[in-house]
């Protein structure tokens, strides 16, 4: 069985994915060591489990021996995959926050945004997330910084 | 949209693959853009090198092969060009991990890079570093990381510390490194940095118990800074939902949960804001309930004040009346942890858990039933026992079993209150799903129960007469029919409406579950024993009961005819001896293992209820040991394997005595050794007289047991 162990008392977000419905991955961040078929599996674990999930669902998954915290927006799923024993809702927010700045930079955005701009999502995401935990959550200021980036290019 | 020139030729690129109208079209199309990819590689710098790589980064995420990238990321890192940068330090925490060779070769480039000038590039090493530095690349730059921590500008810093927490990680003994410079980090004002300082101390406290201890020291600060982001003024950067910055709130409460764990004096110094923050705190939103569930997390792992725990058990009270599915989940999640410790302060929200139950998502009623499970008490066990029941009888079928065998254990501890016997009754009627080893459990639980076999036996001979598909149920239908049938016949009972039950009815009912193809052969095997056991309860119709067992003595089933042959004989040879086998059987012990019908093993066994008191035999070959349960009065032989073959005569001898004995041949090469023989009988009858010889090759041996009334047994000899 796939088991996402790491060191006990480790609360660090093992990954974050961005997937559809139809269980393309639009962004795989991972913040432990897996092998390639590994993440593969899980990709696919995960994806089997939310979307059978619909609005009469929690939007916490246990599974095996870690949890998803998962939104769904639009055709996209948001799953961050947490220790059993974290908050729920603060990462259930952590999402939102991430979602609203991407909404923010893409101008209402859309998946076609997250396909055809693929590097700049990453960027987003590593300067929000880092090392598994949350880093900067102050939509302003990560906005500010995502604009400077951009004129360096 | 946000584009450059990069982001053109990608889009370009990216168009064509998705114009691709079935998997095998795909993949041509990417193979045609890997070998373009490829051919660029080779090409060497040419202005284009950042475009291809960030083509091969998107057919990566597709889900091909790009490990002849890994040395592009490696170039471009060291590139000078910001862009170019950019996107070698994206493929290195794309492509590369601790495993490839490739990663150490980037370990300088990101040494120049955290010293660089522009903070961007600065930013990139660090966040590169966070994300996949291994040990060894995390030794080397650990120094400077910790440089970072101490003299840079706000950007960096917050980054340096999470990449500390990754160094600690990977390098526990580092910690040491990073702990004067995370201490001096709880005074800046960036919510960013302390976030970061926050996560780092809690790291290197999770680490190093000494370290914990220091920090301990850190507690007033940390009160001061939660109070003000508690009490501030409306603060637009952080704001979510009303709640300044509720992660940094979150991380704070955890770290402090940490150092007031097991500490009197840290739990003290932090108890006044504890209080505050749950008090304070709006949670109609989920971030403010975010920040009050790790208070209440908190609170829950310090040593909090009486006072102070009741809190907190009222905001999870609170939660379970949320409208928002997720908190009440949430709070279940918690109050399970403290059932047993705040029993009585989670009591009081009984009444909304069992409201939980009939939630339409599956893990909150999961949640719902452990918790309800674990908060029935005597007092309260009637009306929890009424709500379980209605639970069963519409809980979604995953849900089912455990539903049913935390009744059960439920049961068993209060089985001194007759009511849930009857309960017991209908959880069966309710068609519970029952698994193999509750059915001789709830037989013996009956059997204790005396002054309720009247009414057990009417319920489900009444549920037998309806449908006979639930085999459990069937199975202890039947057990209780064959028991109590006299107490059925009878007609009268206190609790149930007299109905009258006529000899045939009960022989029909069991008739049809014996002729049903829905029945199993161990249920048959439960109804053809019930049917015998009847000859002694009722009066008129013995002769229909001999003719059932006649017919079954040919039945097919191996174990269905011999049972029929036994009972026959039972008639025939043995009727003064009839009435005593199939007496009434006696209150079980507790601790008899569940039995499956002919196939446990052991010495020590209780009386198999399904049949009536049977003479066993242990054997014991090789390794494990085998236990044949025979018939009374047979001549047969009972074993044959590996040479030893064991044949079992039962002789009549006087009107109170049977003779058995136990024919053993040996025709293997070598002396059979290790025998032993135990023989168990009911109590109304006793053994005596074992006279044991030896096996040895090729002879036959016979050991014999004279079987008596009355008397104990003299002894058991064992060879």
């Amino acid at each position: 069985a796939l088991s996402v162990t790491v060191q006990p008392r480790c609360k660090i977000i093992r990954f974050i994915l961005i997937q559809n419905r139809a269980g393309k991955t639009r962004l795989a961040k991972w913040y432990m060591q897996f092998d390639d078929d590994e993440k593969q599996k899980l990709i696919e674990e995960v994806h089997a489990v939310v979307t059978v999930r619909d609005a009469k669902h929690t939007n916490f998954v246990e599974f095996r021996n870690f949890k998803i915290i998962y939104r769904r927006y639009a055709g996209l799923y948001f799953c961050i995959c947490v220790d059993v024993t974290d908050n729920n809702l603060a990462y259930l927010e952590a999402i939102h926050n991430f979602v609203e700045v991407l909404n923010e930079y893409f101008h209402n955005v859309c998946e076609l945004d997250l396909v055809f701009n693929f590097y700049k999502v990453y960027t987003v995401v590593d300067e929000m997330f880092l090392a598994g935990e949350i880093r900067e959550t102050s939509q302003t200021k990560v906005l500010k910084q995502l604009l400077m980036l951009q004129s360096l290019e | 949209r946000p584009e450059g020139l990069l982001g053109m030729r990608l889009q370009e690129m990216i168009r064509v693959i998705r114009s691709a109208r079935t998997q095998g079209e795909e993949r041509g199309i990417i193979q045609k853009e890997c070998a373009d990819i490829r051919a660029q590689f080779r090409q060497g710098d040419n202005g284009e090198r950042s475009h291809s790589l960030a083509k091969l980064l998107y057919v990566h995420m597709l889900g091909y092969p790009a490990h002849f990238g890994q040395m592009e990321c490696v170039r471009l890192i060291a590139s000078p060009r910001y862009s170019e940068k950019r996107i070698g330090y994206l493929g290195a925490m794309m492509l590369l991990d601790e495993k490839q060779d490739a990663s150490l070769l980037i370990t300088n480039s990101i040494k120049n890079d955290l010293s660089h000038s522009s903070q961007y590039v600065q930013s990139l090493a660090l966040c590169t570093l966070a994300c996949m530095g291994s040990a060894e690349m995390c030794r080397d730059l650990a120094p400077e990381i910790e440089r970072l921590l101490r003299a840079s500008n706000c950007y960096i810093k917050k980054k340096a510390t999470l990449c500390a927490v990754h160094i600690i990680r990977k390098v526990p003994e580092l910690a040491e490194l990073f702990t004067p410079s995370a201490r001096s980090l709880l005074s800046e004002k960036n919510h960013g940095v302390l976030h970061g300082a926050v996560v780092l101390i809690t790291e290197l406290c999770e680490h190093n118990p000494d370290t914990l201890d220091q920090f301990r020291k850190a507690v007033p600060e940390l009160v001061q800074i939660m109070k003000g982001l508690v009490t501030s003024s409306y603060s637009p950067e952080h704001n979510v939902a009303g709640i300044s910055d509720p992660f940094l709130q979150v991380r704070i409460l955890r770290l402090l949960r940490i150092l007031g764990h097991n500490n009197d004096t840290a739990s003290d110094a932090m108890n006044d804001l504890l209080a505050q923050v749950a008090t304070n705190t709006d949670s109609s939103k989920t971030a403010g309930s975010a920040v009050l569930y790790e208070t209440v997390l908190t609170i829950m792992d310090i040593n909090s004040e009486s006072g102070l725990r009741v809190l907190a058990v009222n905001i999870l009270g609170r939660f379970l009346l949320n409208n928002d599915r997720n908190i009440r989940y949430i709070s279940m999640t918690s109050l399970q942890k403290i059932v047993q410790t705040d029993h009585n302060a989670v009591q009081r929200h009984r009444g909304t858990i069992v409201d939980c139950l009939k939630d339409q998502d599956t893990s909150v009623k999961r949640r719902a039933l452990e918790l309800s499970l674990a908060l029935v008490s005597a007092v309260n066990i009637r009306s929890m026992m009424k709500e379980l029941l209605i639970f069963l009888s519409t809980c979604p079928p995953e849900l089912r079993s455990q539903t049913t065998s935390g009744i059960f254990n439920v049961a068993e501890r209060y089985q001194q209150s007759f009511v849930l016997h009857i309960y017991l009754i209908r959880i069966l009627l309710a068609g519970g799903d029952v698994r193999d080893e509750t059915v001789p459990n709830l037989i013996q639980l009956i059997t204790t129960a005396s002054e309720l076999h009247c009414y057990t036996v009417h319920k489900l001979y009444r549920a037998l007469v309806k449908e006979i598909s639930q085999q459990p149920l069937v199975q202890v239908a039947c057990w209780c029919i064959g028991e109590y049938g006299d107490l059925l016949l009878k007609g009268e009972c206190e609790e149930i409406e007299p109905v009258q039950v006529t000899e045939d009815d009960v022989l029909d009912a069991l008739e049809t579950v014996l002729q049903s193809h829905m029945s199993s052969p161990a249920t048959r095997g439960f109804a053809l024993t019930a049917t015998m056991k009847l000859s002694t309860r009722i009066t008129d119709n013995v002769d229909r009961i001999r003719s059932i067992v006649s017919i079954y003595g040919s039945c097919i089933d191996l174990e269905l005819q011999q049972r029929a042959v036994e009972y026959n004989a039972l008639f025939k040879k043995y009727d003064h001896m009839r009435a005593a086998v199939l007496e009434r059987m006696p209150v079980m012990g507790k601790n008899s293992p569940g039995h499956t019908n002919g196939d446990t093993s052991g010495e020590n066994k209780e009386p198999d209820p399904s049949k009536p008191k049977p003479v066993e035999a242990g054997l014991l070959s090789e390794p494990a040991s085998q236990v044949i349960i025979i018939g009374y009065f047979l001549t047969e032989t009972v074993y044959e394997k590996n040479g030893l073959r064991l044949k079992i005569q039962c002789d009549k001898q006087t009107e109170t005595e049977v003779m058995v004995t136990l024919i053993g041949s040996n025709s293997a090469q070598n002396d059979i050794t290790n025998f032993s023989l135990q023989a168990a009988v009911p109590k109304v009858c006793t053994c005596s007289t074992f006279k044991l010889s030896r096996f040895s090759t090729h002879k036959q041996q016979i050991i014999s047991a004279a079987i008596l009334t009355g008397h104990s047994i003299h002894t058991v000899h064992e060879y």
